[in-house]
């Protein structure tokens, strides 16, 4: 065997090792959270409120925290991101503005979500004095959410054939109305999907809600946009870093981890389902 | 006299279900131009990639038979691929000049077999180039960009890179369809001159190409050999119908 | 009628745009707003480079050099264990794998990528920590090296992903040049594929350092805290973001610490914004 073969099966199989190291620690790291937290996993675990500390009960209201968080700052987040692109795509005048709004969203997309954090808690919280609340944490998850947001409805509606629109501008319709009634519901199935998958990505956010909207610990479920709230992400550090019952509170701490996991995984599913699908139906 | 380099024994070769060259025997002689000619889609190009195992890198590629270089089947469990294409250099139908300078795109084929002696290099190199007709137009930027070149420039360097492994055999695949005139004309001198020291087997959808250039011309039809022949035979009395009607245009 | 719902419908469009621009803007007035008022009271220079930060002393100082390296440090960790793995897997799908493989492997990486961040320092805390006490017999298992690890895993995605995108630009034309002429597989990947992708490639490195020294919730569940210049891998560390996260919640309001965490911030964000500035000019190069 030559040195040239060598190489090649040495160099081959090293980069095999990486993708079966990568495959490795998925398969273990996914094993650990669920066999860990999946034994604290019971019914009451969903519909129970923590008690005596955090060492025993359930995380019934960070589940809803995280979903009322979630779901208000990606209503915020869509129709502005929507806009933008539709901006980016068929007004795009004046050219500096659009270079202006491109630089902006990609940069906006790199900005650590601590920064977030900190943005929403001087804007939000003190300026506005909106307080630490569910809006709060809704309105800096959107702005987090957005770039994301924007960059996936901006391909959706790129990808929407140019004969649509020539053909309904020549039947006399406005700029809007094509957009509105043409452009967008083509491109919604795919808009959708990039929300969804940007709900993934807020719904495990931590370090914006920290100082926006998340409480260690809630008596009652949130009755308005003012109440603080919990949530799943921000339980799960809570565990680990306060109270004085780690025994009790990192098994806790795992079953809030699958849930989350869970959640997340979940609504990745049905955005590659989704996406699936309309990759089947499209006809154009 | 003339020797035989290359034989295909039942060559038969499909893409998934789709069968793609019919059996085929043909035969490469040394040190002459074979031109492989026909209308697309006869399999032309196919066969050629199959002379240096380029086929391999299509998955969905199955190949059956026998492809003999001096009696050794290229085909071999036992034969080594680097080798084979080390000895049956390709030139495709774009230029495709690796983003590198034009001498580390010439020496390329040296340094991966090892070779670092800048003394060895320099010549292959120059000597290469020279074959290649292109010493004179690059000598004094050998160290840019081979993207700065022209397309025909870029072509006759990538053609001096496969004459640098010193290979027996040049397959050269519609070598000169992205070129202008000027620069196509340059490569069928090029072609000519060359034959001395390299057997060429060219596919061209180029007919007149093929009559000026080539000592033997094969005229494939979906998948098979309809004739084989020397080139002024074919172009002068075709034994086939169908070569004659290609060649005088009814369908191509 | 028809006209003013014209009209509305662009000043929607507009406003949509523009408050792209608004929110960068605001994060930048706002980060400024607060942080600026430290220097009143710390200097610069003391700031930059001094490592001694003590907030909360009697006798207060506020020198971030300490915070900064250990965001480097664990930064670098994450580089370190992500580079190899993320480009040898991006490699791999693209040169290597089977199309059947690569249903396989890219999904994983998806799944990786979609792994929330807390999540990672839920596992580094309580299991890697505790694991590599066991196994490698160091004293304290938050430090650099777990939290390089985590950090690292957490990265790796980006890097593959986006390193596969710059390959998979590279024209069929070059590998088959490069076959031609005798290459092997590893000649061909590492001679012509990987240089003809590189500027995509750094920019992928660039994009992963700029998203591990941002990162939060790792640093804080696994980096170990202490506010030090580390002198070992096995030292805890105090990143810029685990000071911003852990002593905003424990700050007066107004207070010069609190003032200071937003200065420590717009720190943050100069460097990830340096970072931006690098992956698009790589990213603007690939295109051209």
């Amino acid at each position: 065997m030559n040195k040239r073969k060598l190489q090649e099966i040495v160099g081959v199989n090293f980069l095999r090792l990486g993708v079966i190291f990568t495959a490795f620690f998925l398969i273990s790291f996914l094993y650990i959270i669920f066999s860990k937290g999946g034994s604290v996993l019971s019914w009451t675990f969903f519909t129970d409120f923590p008690r005596e500390g955090m060492t025993t009960g359930g995380i019934y209201p960070a589940i809803v925290g995280t979903l009322y968080l979630t779901i208000l700052s990606i209503l915020i987040a869509l129709p502005l991101g929507v806009f933008t692109a539709i901006y980016m795509v068929h007004l795009a005048k004046p050219y500096w503005l659009m270079r202006i709004v491109r630089i902006a969203v990609n940069t906006l997309a790199g900005v650590p979500s601590i920064i977030y954090g900190l943005f929403g808690l001087t804007l939000f919280v003190r300026i506005m004095q909106l307080e630490v609340s569910l809006i709060s944490g809704a309105l800096t998850l959107a702005i987090l959410a957005l770039p994301v947001i924007i960059n996936a409805s901006e391909e959706a509606i790129r990808s929407v054939p140019r004969s649509f629109r020539e053909g309904s501008l020549a039947l006399g319709a406005t700029e809007r109305q094509t957009i509105m009634r043409v452009i967008v519901p083509t491109a919604l199935p795919n808009i959708l999907t990039g929300a969804i998958i940007s709900i993934g990505r807020v719904a495990g956010e931590t370090a914006p809600i920290m100082f926006t909207a998340a409480t260690f610990y809630s008596r009652m479920l949130p009755t308005s946009i003012n109440h603080e709230v919990m949530a799943l992400p921000y339980h799960i550090y809570a565990l680990m870093t306060e109270g004085s019952k780690p025994d009790q509170q990192v098994p806790i701490a795992y079953g809030t981890a699958v849930v989350l996991l869970l959640l997340v995984m979940f609504v990745s599913a049905t955005a590659i389902i989704i996406r699936y699908k309309i990759r089947k139906s499209r006809k154009w | 006299m003339v020797k035989e380099l290359i034989k295909t024994k039942n060559l038969k070769l499909w893409f998934t279900d789709n069968y793609v060259l019919h059996d085929l025997d043909f035969t490469v002689y040394e040190k002459k131009i074979t031109a492989l000619i026909g209308p697309s889609g006869c399999g032309k190009s196919t066969l050629l990639r199959s002379f240096n195992r380029m086929n391999d890198l299509i998955p969905e590629c199955k190949i059956e038979g026998e492809i003999l270089l001096e009696g050794q089947n290229i085909y071999d469990s036992k034969a080594d691929v680097t080798d084979v294409r080390t000895k049956i250099g390709m030139v495709f139908q774009r230029p495709n000049p690796f983003p590198k300078t034009i001498y580390n795109n010439v020496a390329y084929g040296l340094q991966i077999r090892g070779e670092k002696r800048k003394s060895v290099l320099d010549d292959v190199v120059e000597k290469s180039l020279r074959d290649a007709w292109i010493w004179d137009e690059v000598k004094d930027r050998l160290h840019t960009s081979a993207l700065s070149l022209s397309g025909g420039q870029q072509q006759r360097m990538c053609i001096a890179r496969a004459l640098a492994n010193q290979p027996k055999v040049l397959l050269l695949d519609e070598p000169t369809s992205a070129l202008d005139p000027k620069s196509t004309a340059k490569i069928e001198e090029l072609c000519i001159d060359l034959k001395d020291k390299v057997t060429i087997l060219i596919v061209t959808h180029n007919i007149a190409q093929a009559g000026r250039i080539s000592d033997y011309t094969t005229f494939m039809y979906l998948g098979d050999i309809i004739e084989f022949g020397e080139t002024k035979r074919v172009f002068t009395v075709p034994k086939d119908k169908r070569t004659e009607d290609y060649l005088t245009g009814v369908f191509g | 009628m028809k006209v003013f719902k014209e009209i509305l419908f662009k000043a929607v469009t507009y406003f949509a745009a523009i408050f792209s621009i608004l929110a960068l803007f605001g994060i930048i007035l706002t980060l400024f707003m607060e942080g600026i008022p430290m220097f009143q009271e710390v200097s610069l220079r003391e700031f930059l480079f001094s490592s001694a930060w003590y907030p909360t002393n009697e006798h207060q100082s506020f020198g971030a050099l300490a915070l900064f390296f250990g965001s480097l440090a664990v930064t670098i960790g994450a580089l370190v264990i992500a580079v190899p793995i993320g480009l040898g897997t991006a490699v791999y799908i693209s040169e290597i794998a089977g199309s059947r493989t690569k249903e396989i492997i890219k999904p994983m990486i998806e799944l990786l990528a979609g792994i929330p961040s807390v999540v990672y320092g839920l596992f580094g805390m309580a299991f890697l920590a505790p694991f590599l006490i066991r196994n490698i017999g160091i004293d304290s298992g938050l430090n650099i090296f777990t939290a390089s690890i985590v950090l690292g895993i957490m990265i790796i995605p980006i890097i593959s992903s986006m390193s596969e995108d710059a390959l998979s630009t590279v024209p069929r034309a070059l590998r088959e040049a490069s076959y031609g002429l005798g290459a092997t597989r590893w000649e061909t990947i590492t001679r012509v594929v990987i240089p003809s992708a590189k500027t995509g490639i750094i920019g992928s490195f660039v994009l992963g350092f700029g998203r591990a020294i941002g990162e939060t919730m790792v640093v804080i569940m696994v980096a170990g805290g202490a506010a030090q210049i580390p002198s070992s891998v096995f030292d805890p560390v105090r990143p810029l973001t685990t000071s911003i996260a852990v002593e905003m919640a424990e700050t007066v309001l107004g207070s010069i610490h609190f003032h200071s965490l937003f200065a420590l911030a717009i720190m943050l964000f100069i460097i990830t914004f340096i970072t931006n500035l690098f992956t698009e000019l790589f990213l603007f190069k690939k295109v051209k």
